[in-house]
């Protein structure tokens, strides 16, 4: 049991990142359904970085950048050219397939070397990790498990507690509100977005890198279409955005838990798991109507001031 | 207050030859506009006159094409409306700018500047020392979508405020506001002038305007007209001055004949969102040949209760009674064929009724093509009821077959409202029928509705303006929060006694709901001083 909630919270941590990041790009209103495109993107970029590099920093740089090259190019159309969100989003989720199939091809197989490996082992956080029960199963992981930790943590803070953070979702609430109040609509949106897709891109890098230090063709496997239902599910709310990857952490994983186990029930339909437990939180969620759950007033509408 | 002509360094605002497009459209052209401190200037003119695309220059929503804007007596130029409000200028918009999701407080300090961190403590006091100065009163941790229309506009006042703005643009803002609430609002804004304030009110009408302004600015087709002092004018020149011709503006009231009850409501009931009743037990009987106004604050039922008569919403509870028979659950088209016709303007105009991009025909059409036989649809009769209705209601459109997107929205209006009337309706209820028309176009809808009340029509008429309610229609129907808290007879009560209905604060004489029959009687016995009166909206 204890072994596999280890392993359901690493596996929660790409979504955590990426589900976090759609959460700040819906907020400050940009609908981009681009997170498993850039997620992709982020992972051959930064397996690419560490393996010619060698260095850790080289590859989650690589892949924030590379998670933000897609976020600005999708900025950039959608507020800059006032595009449709939702097509451009689905394009930039084509696009960053074929990116990453395109970059990753020679790369087949290949495996990260041991100086990125070892950056990314399990190690311990003294004292917390002494804590029964809880100790090993959250503070014995990686370094980017702990990321996302602090993450969320500071994403709560800065949304809910800080000036910048009210501006931004007023912007995502009711943009006309928030520019006629004075705020530069457009810098938040792009900030947001952007940093967004750097979220999303470490999200896809830990799957390359962490997970399975072995470059595979598609790695990302529908993890940022979860993100995106995730966000929905969360409520916009980075905590609860926590917990409920984790929750689909542990679903992603159960199926080779329960053949480990000598369980047998088709892998495949174990597998379809987090995709059905997906549709229905969709379906539960669109049944919620407290106010405080709605998503932003103006989520995926485009900005003109002077429109009439 | 000081109103010295020589004193320029008194001038907040001055705007010179201000010129704006929106592609052919011409809002504003040479405009020159200027405003005092310590002064209560109201910019008077048509809707369409370009009062707000002038006022969204000064608060930095829209760029103007050509002219100059200077502030305190500097020239100046804003990229955006953050710009504008460090220089101390603060719009109050007609449609809110407040985010429903967030509270009083954090609507307050949206914006730039200030910490990192918000001190919600310091914040509280903050607003409470403005609340106290100028007489507002404002929950800072209520939200947004929980409050009242008056509350959300007090909440943009202090908003404004807090920035420190000196120059207020307010626009229209009593349009959605009871008669109490209006009067609490010029008190703030005469606490405002004391304070030395330089404040610009938007509005179009003329009762408001002598009463609050110190200077008024008349703006007609985008160009202004003259700017003059408030003690010095009357309503007379001013109406002159904003249309371009002299016009009376006194509403005909043909006298209640007093026909057989032909629409009757018994304890209707329409369940609403989160547990609320969007209209609870309402009853009242409408008979041929009259006007019943509904007056009520926006959204307190208004427009379950013409849908659920057209038969477009259900009901949860009651009966409606036509002609004898009950109504309730009937389709719209049968409701259509008993003779009950609705034309329900909403904001957007184009939202219910017509087809945008269909032209006139074709919107008769959609109505007409069910009484055709045979399944290939004939034009020709609609041609020519087209042309008939055009020139009946001097609807300006290049011919028939002009998209009805591509006409103003008075045009608009008179197409829906034509076509309803065109049908020889027995029950027309129509909702803001004159909502953004200019005045020559609204006593033409006045008149119409009046030459459909002679036929016998029974009318519904649901609108904003209680001057106008109080001139046009024989009993006002006032709802408040789904419940009817009063029918009156519209040539006795008072603009007063109508906004303590909307509010609920107080029902009327008869009682309320219970009561409308009662009421009605009151509304017959009051006929007797009908027909000679002609209202003027002083």
């Amino acid at each position: 049991m204890e072994s596999f909630l280890i392993a359901a919270v690493a596996a929660s941590t790409p979504l955590i990142f990426a589900t976090l990041g759609e959460l700040v790009t819906e907020k400050s209103g940009s609908l981009n359904l681009g997170v498993e495109g850039m997620m992709l993107m982020g992972a051959v970029v930064g397996f690419m970085a560490g393996f010619n590099t060698g260095s850790p920093a080289a590859a989650l740089l690589g892949a924030m950048a590379a998670g933000a090259g897609g976020a600005l190019l999708f900025a950039f159309l959608t507020v800059s050219l006032r595009a449709n969100q939702v097509v451009t989003g689905l394009t930039l989720t084509i696009f960053g397939k074929g990116f990453a199939s395109f970059l990753g091809q020679p790369m087949l197989g290949l495996v990260e070397p041991k100086s990125v490996a070892a950056f990314f082992s399990k190690k311990g956080i003294p004292f917390l990790e002494d804590i029964p029960f809880f100790g090993p199963i959250f503070f014995k992981q990686d370094v980017m498990v702990y990321a996302g930790y602090a993450l969320t943590a500071l994403l709560a803070v800065y949304m809910f507690k800080t000036k910048l953070g009210l501006n931004m979702r007023a912007t995502g609430e009711n943009t006309a509100a928030a520019d006629a109040s004075g705020v530069n609509v457009t810098a938040h949106k792009y900030a947001h977005v952007i940093f967004g897709g750097a979220l999303c891109g470490l999200g896809g890098a830990y799957l390359a890198l962490v997970e399975v230090p072995v470059w595979q063709s598609d790695v990302v496997v529908g993890r940022g279409w979860i993100a995106v239902a995730l966000v929905i599910f969360a409520s916009w709310r980075p905590v609860k955005a926590f917990a409920v990857s984790l929750v689909f952490g542990g679903l992603s994983i159960l199926g080779l838990r329960m053949q480990s186990l000598g369980l047998h029930i088709s892998q495949y339909l174990v597998d379809m798991l987090p995709y059905l437990a997906t549709i229905a939180i969709v379906v539960v969620s669109a049944y919620r109507n407290r106010k405080g759950d709605l998503p932003p007033g103006d989520l995926s509408v485009p900005y003109f001031r002077e429109e009439r | 207050m000081p109103m010295n002509d020589a004193a320029t360094e008194n001038i907040a605002i001055r705007m010179e030859n201000i010129s704006k497009a929106f592609g052919a459209v011409k809002a504003n052209e040479n405009v020159s506009f200027s405003a005092r401190a310590g002064e209560i200037h109201a910019l008077l003119g048509e809707n369409g006159a370009g009062k707000s695309t002038l006022m969204n220059m000064l608060s930095g929503i829209y760029l103007p094409d050509g002219g100059s804007i200077y502030v305190w007596g500097e020239k100046t130029s804003f990229a955006s409306p953050g710009e504008a409000i460090k220089r101390g200028i603060g719009m109050i918009h007609q449609h809110f700018k407040l985010v429903d999701a967030l509270t009083a407080r954090d609507n307050i300090i949206i914006g730039p500047g200030g910490g990192l961190f918000m001190n919600k403590k310091e914040l509280t006091k903050k607003i409470r020392a403005i609340s106290d100065r100028y007489g507002l009163d404002v929950n800072p941790d209520r939200k947004v979508y929980d409050m009242s229309v008056g509350e959300k506009q007090t909440l943009e006042i202090i908003k404004v405020l807090y920035r420190g703005a000196r120059i207020l643009i307010m626009d229209e803002p009593t349009a959605v506001l009871t008669p109490q609430e209006i009067t609490r609002l010029f008190q703030v804004t005469r606490n405002m002038r004391e304070q030395g304030c330089a404040i610009i009110i938007i509005t179009h009408k003329l009762n408001e305007v002598m009463e609050i302004s110190d200077r008024i600015t008349v703006l007609r087709k985008g160009a202004s007209v003259a700017t003059v002092e408030t003690a010095k004018t009357s309503v007379g020149p001013l109406i002159e001055m904003m249309v371009g011709k002299r016009m009376d503006l006194g509403i005909a009231r043909p006298s209640f004949q007093g026909g057989r009850v032909i629409l009757s409501l018994d304890n209707v009931t329409v369940a609403g969102g989160e547990k609320k009743s969007a209209l609870d037990g309402v009853s009242f009987d409408l008979s041929e040949g009259e006007i019943l106004g509904v007056a009520g604050v926006a959204g307190s039922g208004q427009k379950e209760l013409c849908e659920t008569i057209a038969g477009l919403a259900a009901a949860d509870k009651g009966r409606i009674f036509f002609d004898g028979g009950n109504i309730l659950g009937k389709s719209p088209r049968d409701i259509i064929k008993l003779g009950i016709r609705m034309g329900f303007i909403p904001e957007d105009r184009l939202g219910m009724g017509l087809v945008a991009s269909m032209d006139i025909v074709h919107n008769l059409v959609l109505k007409d093509y069910q009484q055709q036989p045979g399944f290939v649809l004939r034009r020709r009769p609609c041609v020519e009821k087209a042309h008939k209705i055009v020139r009946r209601l001097e609807i300006q459109t290049p011919d028939v077959s002009t998209p009805v997107r591509k006409l103003s929205g008075g045009n608009i209006q008179k197409v829906l409202l034509g076509r309803e009337m065109d049908s020889d309706p027995r029950v027309l209820i129509t909702a803001y029928p004159v909502r953004g028309l200019d005045i020559g176009a609204s006593y033409k809808i006045y008149d119409l509705l009046n030459e459909q009340k002679s036929k016998g029509v029974a009318i519904i008429f649901v609108g904003e303006d209680l001057d106008v309610l109080l001139a046009l229609c024989d009993r006002i129907l006032v709802l408040c929060g789904g419940k009817i808290t009063g029918v009156v007879n519209a040539r006795e009560t008072t603009k007063e006694e109508l906004g303590l209905m909307m509010t609920g604060a107080r029902q009327a004489a008869t009682g309320g709901a219970t009561g409308a029959g009662e009421a009605e009687a009151a509304g017959r016995e009051g006929r007797g001083v009908a027909g000679e009166s002609r209202r003027r909206p002083s």
